[in-house]
């Protein structure tokens, strides 16, 4: 820990002065007299229509039915199916729809749909029942899985934008933005797993963002990265609403969630236990 | 504003009922379904324009797969080479799969190296989709991207094994004739073949999970059945007796075997292959290739469900 902390302070000795203009930009919108970003125009970008998803799960055999071979061919002499597949219904019959400028907060418990929501926005898993209707293609941030962790920051920037479907002019303009973004320096010529934690998460962040959104889907990426790397993002994530786009905001972090969104949606056990003005859902979930 | 929220009020109050309103007013502001496939000619323009990535995902691939040895890239030349001399101990010297084959150690070289560079795309493309689930459940492509990527990142390792094959076919006594310049056509016929070969592999291996294991033994199956370390047309008719005919069609039907009778029609210059072996190689690249797109295609929403 005691080397993140050194890695952090190191970098963050060379960056620009960001942090005080972020503190002025940066009022805490949940206080009565609310910008006039909050107020979404009346066109909505996303319609989530009765969805329900149901993936199948493989390899999550219990301990019970752990598979040695014999078992394997009993199995398939009785003609039962694998133990180790099993179905998650883990989406059933959510129906909202999202405006332009809204930053809605996804907030559950583990394993309430959150993150599969998502990715049925996102047009990433295909609904079992009803549909989702999208204006333009919404983008889950969430380039890391295009990463390898043996190169450097360098190609990685580099392979993380042509996998969000830049061009490579796009790509040499915006290459020294998102190194300056995410502040690690003279560490983008090393390879990523020497990377600490959070430094990691800056990257991440500051790739997948790079990219102009319309829908911009975000799945628990500010929960790491320091304080004020957190503060940079937020402000990003104004600037695409400022844009007119929609932002979705998955996190455990109810602090973040408070700060920036207009709405929040509770979702729990895969259906919508509540969906409206953040204080009073925030408020509900944290009692119950 | 009021009308979409009373929408929405519908949907979540009246459950079932509130279906109607929601899809009619995304066919009001012009909303699309999140999930569709795109006609085929859009596709292959989608995957044009995922190039870039492609390239960089096979580069990086490549870069990444050596990074952990202490010997680096060079293994990417270590590997043919050690491999040939394995296969050369044991086929030319211990088990004497000569016969009367002329130039034996080029014989065998080019039918590895060619065998490799389709056995490796087709155990590759098997993976690409069901390996990079995560990749698929979190950014936008067309997924024969994935396939695509590992062909060509096969290719970029041929390339090398190329060089090293060159190389041996020369010191073996062979002299690079102008015929050699068809080189890069056959490898070019071959790669149609391996990305259509792999686009399909792909598609089996994202619905099939127990192909990965069963792989490896049809592959060697197709080593066996495509010549690599013996001539087909002296077992099958010299030693077996058959027909002049089986042999024929164990060429021309199996597309390895037609890539391994190009290639060394062209680098060994005593070397006798079935006359109209070109039209096979031909033949199977273009049907592989439209095959292939056309069946990845087809389930194309579906890969990343689970």
């Amino acid at each position: 820990m005691a080397e993140l902390t050194e890695e952090l302070s190191q970098v963050k000795g060379e960056e620009p002065a960001v942090p005080k203009k972020d503190v002025r930009v940066h009022p805490n919108p949940a206080p009565a007299g609310k910008p006039p970003l909050d107020v979404p125009t009346g066109t909505p970008t996303v319609i989530v229509d009765d969805l329900h998803i149901v993936y199948r799960v493989y390899g999550a055999a219990t301990d019970v039915e752990k598979g040695n071979a014999v078992n394997a061919l009993t199995r398939i002499l009785k003609r039962q199916g694998r133990p180790q597949m099993k179905e998650v219904h883990a989406v059933k019959g959510v129906s909202f729809v999202a405006y332009h400028g809204d930053a809605i907060g996804v907030v559950g418990r583990n394993g309430s749909g959150k993150s599969t929501l998502l990715r049925a926005i996102a047009g990433l898993l295909p609904p079992h029942a009803g549909a989702v209707y999208t204006d333009g293609q919404p983008s889950l941030l969430g380039v890391n899985a295009a990463l390898m962790r043996e190169l450097t920051g360098e190609r990685n920037i580099v392979l993380g934008c042509y996998a969000m479907g830049m061009t490579p002019a796009e790509v040499r303009d915006k290459y020294q933005e998102i190194v300056d973004f995410s502040g690690i320096d003279e560490f983008v010529q090393l390879p990523m797993s020497t990377y600490s934690s959070g430094m990691g998460a800056r990257l991440r962040f500051a790739i997948s963002s790079a990219k102009t959104h319309d829908v911009l889907l975000i799945d628990e990426a500010l929960a790491t990265g320091d304080r004020e790397f957190r503060k940079k993002s937020e402000q990003r994530i104004r600037q695409i609403r400022e844009s007119a786009g929609t932002v979705f905001l998955v996190a455990h972090d109810l602090r973040v969630i408070e700060e920036t969104c207009n709405r929040v949606i509770w979702l729990h056990k895969g259906k919508i236990k509540m969906d409206g003005d953040p204080k009073e859902v925030l408020a509900a979930y944290n009692k119950g | 504003m009021s009308q979409p929220e009373s929408a929405v009020a519908d949907a979540q109050a009246g459950g079932r009922s509130g279906q109607e309103p929601l899809a009619k007013l995304a066919q009001r502001y012009g909303l699309r379904r999140a999930i569709a496939r795109p006609r085929f000619p859009v596709y292959v323009r989608q995957l044009w324009e995922r190039r870039h990535f492609i390239l960089t995902y096979a580069t990086s691939r490549n870069v990444s797969k050596y990074s952990s040895s202490a010997l680096g890239q060079l293994w990417q030349i270590l590997t043919p080479l050690l491999n040939a001399a394995i296969y050369y101990v044991m086929f030319g010297i211990v088990l004497g799969g000569k016969g009367n084959i002329e130039n034996y150690p080029a014989f065998l070289l080019t039918g590895i190296f060619v065998f490799t560079y389709t056995q490796r795309s087709v155990a590759a493309g098997a993976k690409s989709i069901s390996g990079n689930l995560s990749l698929i459940r979190a950014l936008h492509f067309p997924r024969a991207s994935l396939p695509l990527a590992y062909t060509i990142q096969e290719l970029q390792q041929l390339a090398i094994s190329m060089g090293v094959l060159f190389l041996i076919v020369i010191l073996t006594g062979e002299f690079p004739t102008w015929f050699w310049l068809m080189i890069p056509v056959v490898l070019l016929l071959q790669t149609m073949f391996n990305i259509g070969t792999g686009l399909v592999m792909a598609r089996l291996g994202s619905s099939m999970r127990d192909l990965n294991q069963l792989l490896p033994f049809i592959t060697r199956t197709w080593l066996y059945a495509s010549g690599v370390f013996f001539s087909i047309q002296e077992k099958v008719v010299g030693s077996a007796g058959l027909p002049q005919w089986v042999a024929d069609a164990m060429y021309y039907l199996n597309p390895a075997a037609s890539y391994i009778e190009f290639m060394r029609d062209i680098l060994i210059q005593k070397h006798n292959p079935p006359g109209m072996v070109w039209i096979s190689c031909v033949f199977w690249a273009v049907f592989a290739l439209g095959l292939g797109f056309w069946y990845f295609w087809r389930a194309e929403e579906r890969y990343g469900r689970g």
